[in-house]
């Protein structure tokens, strides 16, 4: 998938994620992984930093939202993010694990859901539902 | 080459042992398959912020249960936070006492809670000093000018 430079014209055919987490760990680990599998990323603290970035014009292949954050959870961004039109590959990554919780974030408008913490088949799994 | 054998040997055994022992799972070893030249201090990296993380949460747990009237909700977020990154890290028995910590703050028992805060700053304490160590003995590998050996 062709990735959106960030003046929106197509610069590079590497793909692009966003680790929206406000758990610096967390944030680490991501990147980590993504810088592993030749994904360029960057990572927000919260969901509002999440949607901010994305009215300043910037577009991701794929984004990471955790739940739980504080400004604006995950469910929020997410729900916002669809609302304003964006169709970006959106994985839900929580240590939630009741269904209950789950299905709401999935409704928000999530593709995927994996529970925390993240490893390298998890992610391989969500980016091959954004190539298939 | 006898002497880089020999730290090398010690490392994967005192390594091995930390599993067994349940102080850290497979997590801690998918984050040292991650680390690599491109980012050859990335578990130590991990761990300080972890570390970091930790004691700021402790402490944030500690003055809420100190309070006349305990914020339970205030208490479970710290202690959730601690939980997601203690699995991320793959510091198990952390994130078990954070699970009996979670049921305790929402029973709102502040014994209980006060027994886990102690726990929890055990197993910190215990972890961190192990992870030292461990660290210590792959600077003494490298400055040997051997390899760190993969454990799978």
């Amino acid at each position: 998938m062709a990735a959106q430079g960030r003046h929106g014209g197509r610069k590079s055919n590497k793909m692009t994620a966003l680790v929206v987490d406000d758990n610096m760990v967390n944030q680490t680990i991501h990147h980590r992984l993504l810088d592993n599998l030749g994904i360029e990323n960057e990572a927000v603290s919260n969901g509002k930093e999440a949607v901010d970035i994305h009215c300043s014009g910037k577009t991701f292949d794929l984004i990471l939202m955790d739940m739980d954050m504080p400004v604006m959870n995950g469910i929020e961004a997410t729900r916002k993010l669809r609302e304003m039109g964006i169709r970006s590959m959106i994985a839900g990554v929580s240590t939630r694990s009741m269904e209950r919780e789950v299905q709401e974030f999935m409704e928000a408008g999530l593709d995927d859901y994996q529970v925390k913490p993240l490893t390298v088949s998890k992610l391989i799994s969500i980016i091959h539902k954004i190539n298939g | 080459m006898d002497v880089v054998n020999q730290m090398q040997r010690q490392f994967v055994d005192y390594s091995t042992s930390l599993h067994r022992e349940g102080i850290l799972d497979d997590q801690f070893t998918q984050l040292q398959k991650l680390q690599d030249e491109n980012s050859p201090d990335f578990v130590v990296e991990v761990a300080s912020l972890f570390f970091e993380d930790c004691e700021k949460l402790i402490n944030n747990m500690a003055r809420a249960l100190e309070q006349q009237g305990v914020d339970f909700k205030q208490v479970d977020a710290s202690v959730h936070q601690l939980k997601g990154s203690s699995s991320s890290i793959g510091a198990v028995q952390v994130k078990n006492v954070c699970i009996a910590f979670r049921s305790f703050c929402e029973a709102q028992n502040r014994e209980g809670c006060l027994r886990c805060l102690q726990q929890v700053t055990h197993e910190y304490s215990l972890l961190k000093n192990k992870l030292q160590t461990l660290f210590r003995l792959e600077q003494q590998i490298l400055a040997a000018g051997g390899s760190i050996p993969v454990i799978e």
